[in-house]
């Protein structure tokens, strides 16, 4: 749920990066966190394991400027890809304006996609969302890899129904800011809409 | 839907925030929504992370009514954690937003929560005005950005 302080005159929203375990979630977050301009940024937050695994949630707050006067501020989640956190995982969509889903690009992981996918869509429907009715992006990342699936392989098997859709390498930055962006405009622009 | 914070409301819980602050003998009081955006602080505020301190009391707020969850429960409604200097209560108010107080030595939890349940019934008051004032109300800033700002938002 979006948050519009005309006091402090901003407009809030959360973004959520999904996806199955070593998808490359927080790779994205700490790379907007790398490249953003300390003005514009909060601090980093990471609740991992001891081995770097998400165990809660990772959290960027992000200022992308001003719009009549409102600054927009964007919320970063990424959830824990782990099955098992699936607790968590409910928690951190609470409140969610848009959705980035990661998918990883590896041929052997297309089940896992699969299954977060479908876990997504459970978890937003719990919480009365429907994944076709929010703002919602697709990345296929590690596209690096020589073992990737085709972008039209990714495409039929996950986003039949077309949704924006960014290749990228999280790990060197390619499309990370590409999918953080126009996640960032379907949100302001379904907030329009609403009203 | 939208969560909207008119200047008003923004003066009256303020008003609440500041009076519990000196109440209770806090170092700062600050409430957030569920999703840890800071709504109003008060105290000494200028040397904290508002922001991280926000998202992390949500989560800590959120992974503890899901623990009450499993036992039955609806909510836990007050928290506490202490430390060796400070320590931190977290009270959910009327289901809605979170009421975080930072104290130390020079307060204690009995007075603390004594103050809290006073101001939360002031902010309980509050919210219910607002949610009545949303309802009634027609305009939204949104109303007067057009999808060209949007646009020109993102444009490189």
């Amino acid at each position: 749920m979006s948050f519009i302080n005309y006091s402090s005159r901003e407009i809030n929203c959360k973004i959520v990066y999904y996806g199955p375990g070593l998808c490359g979630k927080t790779t994205n977050l700490q790379y907007i966190y790398q490249k953003t301009n300390p003005d514009a940024k909060g601090k980093l937050i990471s609740l991992a394991t001891e081995t770097e695994r998400t165990l809660f949630f990772d959290f960027l707050p992000l200022s992308l400027g001003e719009i009549r006067g409102f600054k927009t501020r964007f919320h970063l989640y990424t959830v824990p890809g782990q099955v098992f956190y699936d607790a968590s995982r409910k928690l951190i969509l609470k409140g969610v304006d848009g959705v980035v889903f990661v998918a990883d690009s590896q041929i052997e992981r297309m089940e896992a996609n699969h299954e977060s996918l479908q876990n997504l869509r459970d978890n937003l429907a719990e919480q009365g969302y429907d994944l076709d009715a929010i703002p919602f992006v697709m990345q296929y990342n590690k596209r690096d890899l020589p073992n990737a699936a085709t972008p039209e392989q990714l495409r039929a098997e996950l986003n039949p129904r077309g949704v924006p859709e960014f290749e990228a390498v999280a790990v060197s930055g390619k499309g990370v800011f590409d999918t953080l962006k126009a996640t960032a405009k379907l949100v302001l622009t379904h907030l329009k809409r609403g009203t | 839907m939208s969560f909207v914070l008119h200047e008003q409301a923004y003066r009256q819980i303020k008003a609440i925030t500041d009076r519990l602050n000196r109440d209770a003998n806090a170092k700062v009081v600050f409430l957030i929504d569920k999703n840890g955006l800071l709504i109003a602080s008060s105290g000494d505020v200028q040397n904290m992370d508002t922001t991280s301190l926000g998202s992390l009391a949500a989560g800590n707020i959120a992974a503890t009514t899901g623990l009450a969850q499993l036992l039955g429960e609806r909510e836990f409604s007050n928290l506490f954690h202490e430390g060796e200097r400070d320590n931190i209560h977290l009270t959910i108010v009327d289901s809605r937003v979170i009421l975080v107080l930072i104290f130390d030595k020079r307060s204690s939890l009995g007075l603390v929560r004594l103050r809290v349940k006073r101001s939360s019934e002031e902010l309980k008051r509050v919210f219910d005005e607002m949610e009545k004032d949303n309802q009634k109300e027609e305009g939204s800033i949104f109303d007067d950005i057009s999808e060209d700002d949007i646009d020109n938002l993102f444009a490189d």
